[in-house]
């Protein structure tokens, strides 16, 4: 019964397959030959899809891991009494930030950051922001009035407040910002392949390039899989996140 | 108790409390009645600090609240509200304990306490110390609001129309409680609301406040036989004022000792108009009387009652 569930969790497939091809890529060889014939070679070689992919996830997760730092403690910052008058500011900054095109941000901070992964991360993270600090604000303003009123009322200070009250009843909606922006990094940081840094992008570029599209379909594929089983894992924190708010039910 | 001197709170440029001085003595159960805009959930927010205040004094216990940092007066003040604001990620355990928590009391006792509060609001400890909040009804929830409010043992008990939001029947229910948990713990209570009935029943003061002042501040018995002005009056509504009356005279001073009669017995500090209405619904004009004890002291005849 559990075996059976536990087997039927796409979560599992979708894992086995990504990390399948991550690694053993190679046995794919014969079929990539058959499906386009005289492309040699049928599998990108430069370096190794598992490097590609390490390189790609540390990129992501550090302008993710900024993004999330900066974003919520800015939404917590408009969100408090002090900081209400920036709300409109950080909301256009943010804004601007997302209308922004990734490739445009790349032209203007390689040069003065050089080639790289740098440029990338700087794009990546300004692209990833508002999606966060839009749920973050949406989700402490989503408090309900009276229990933020009673837990000012009780004498919990507005650091208990914030982090006994107002962030964890946010936490679910601040997760979907989250979630959206990370999966957009995920997809986005491919075009870091252009100005040099090393990512799932780098033979889908190397490939599009020298026309070989075995290489592009390579790199795609990867991807895709990263960025579905990323939102696939998400998914399954918030609904754990959901039940632990309603775990008396059972 | 609680000294209230000269206060004034504007808001912009609107006066909502003028110069308002009350005094409610420890032990007191203070109404402060009157209609939306009249500055009365305003002055109990000031109380503890809720809302800064502009001009005057507020002392709670000879202490002037703002020479107490504020955190320490909240925990040191109970507080219940209309919308409950109960905890929604929290057991109602850990709801009730929340200032017992911020105290620092050890485990066991803030256990006991929880518990012990409970059982004052008869609610079975065992099965509802691990439910949250969205698995209780309204008045239950409101309860636990109630329980949360009085967890740390305070002197002093603030409450924004706490019974507003729940169904006639329950509120009824949560009134009867409210009164028997102040006579128990003789606890001071500023209760804020709009409903007359509401407050002859609770008070044994009532400020009616109108446009941040106060139109009149006495007891019930007071207020609906001498209204101050033709604006409490008004305000009261002299139509059903016989029934009124009924309802904040008790019948202990009016029992015909010796007598007998048949029947379950009221308790004497039953008002006349629940009398009243006991003895409309069981068809009887005499009903016998007794202390709080359960000891037989008379009766009392449907006469009585318009004496």
């Amino acid at each position: 019964m559990r075996v059976g569930r536990f087997l039927a969790n796409p979560l599992l497939w979708v894992g086995m397959l990504f990390a399948v091809l991550l690694l053993r890529m190679g046995e794919l060889r014969p079929v990539l030959r058959w499906a386009f014939p005289g492309a040699e070679p049928v599998i990108y070689q430069r370096s190794s899809f598992l490097t590609l992919f390490l390189s790609h996830l540390g990129l992501v997760a550090g302008a993710s891991g900024a993004a999330i730092i900066v974003g919520v403690a800015l939404a917590v910052f408009v969100t408090r009494p002090a900081g209400r008058d920036f709300r409109a500011m950080v909301n256009a900054l943010a804004t601007v930030g997302q209308t922004f095109p990734p490739a445009a941000v790349l032209a203007i901070t390689v040069p003065i950051l050089g080639f790289g992964a740098r440029p990338t991360m700087i794009a990546l993270f300004l692209y990833g922001l508002l999606p966060i600090i839009e749920n973050a604000i949406a989700g402490l303003e989503g408090v309900p009035r009276g229990v933020r009123e009673a837990a000012a009322g009780l004498g919990l200070s507005p650091w208990q407040q914030l982090r006994d009250v107002d962030l964890p009843l946010a936490a679910p909606v601040i997760l979907s910002g989250v979630r959206v922006s990370v999966t957009i990094a995920i997809g986005t940081a491919t075009i870091g392949s252009t100005v040099g840094a090393l990512t799932l992008g780098t033979p889908i570029f190397n490939g599009l390039v020298t026309n070989k599209l075995p290489f592009v379909l390579e790199g795609a594929v990867l991807v895709a899989l990263f960025a579905i089983l990323t939102d696939m894992l998400f998914s399954r924190v918030e609904r754990w996140l959901q039940q632990g708010a309603k775990q008396g039910d059972q | 108790m609680i000294e209230i001197d000269g206060v004034t709170k504007r808001f912009d440029d609107r006066l909502v409390v003028d110069h308002l001085s009350l005094s409610v003595p420890a032990g007191g159960f203070c109404v402060l009645l009157g209609s939306s805009g009249s500055g009365k959930s305003t002055t109990l927010r000031m109380i503890n600090r809720l809302i800064a205040f502009d001009s005057g004094s507020i002392r709670v216990g000879q202490e002037d609240v703002r020479t107490v940092p504020v955190e320490v007066l909240r925990r040191r003040i109970g507080y219940a509200i209309q919308s409950i604001g109960l905890f929604p990620h929290w057991t109602v355990e850990d709801n009730i304990a929340t200032v017992p928590r911020l105290l620092k009391w050890p485990q066991s006792r803030m256990r006991d306490r929880v518990t012990e509060l409970l059982e004052l609001f008869r609610l079975e400890p065992e099965i509802y110390r691990r439910k949250y909040p969205h698995q209780l009804s309204g008045g239950e929830q409101q309860r636990v609001g109630v329980a949360r409010a009085l967890a740390a043992d305070p002197e002093l008990l603030l409450m924004d129309e706490p019974f507003g939001a729940v169904d006639p029947i329950t509120r009824d229910a949560l009134q009867a409680e409210l009164l028997r948990i102040h006579r128990a713990t003789t606890k001071t209570i500023v209760f804020v609301t709009h409903d007359i009935e509401e407050a002859l029943r609770l008070a044994t003061q009532i400020a009616i406040l109108h446009e941040g002042r106060i139109a009149q501040f006495g007891s019930p018995l007071e207020i609906l036989e001498r209204p101050a002005s033709d604006f409490v009056s008004d305000f009261v509504s002299r139509q059903g004022l016989g029934l009124k009356l009924l309802s904040v005279r008790r019948i202990g001073d009016r029992v015909r000792a010796g007598e007998t009669a048949a029947g379950e017995p009221l308790t004497v500090d039953t008002s006349l108009r629940d009398a009243l209405s006991v003895m409309i619904t069981r068809r009887a004009e005499r009903l016998p009387v007794c202390d709080a004890e359960g000891r037989n002291l008379g009766v009392i005849a449907l006469a009585d009652l318009i004496r």
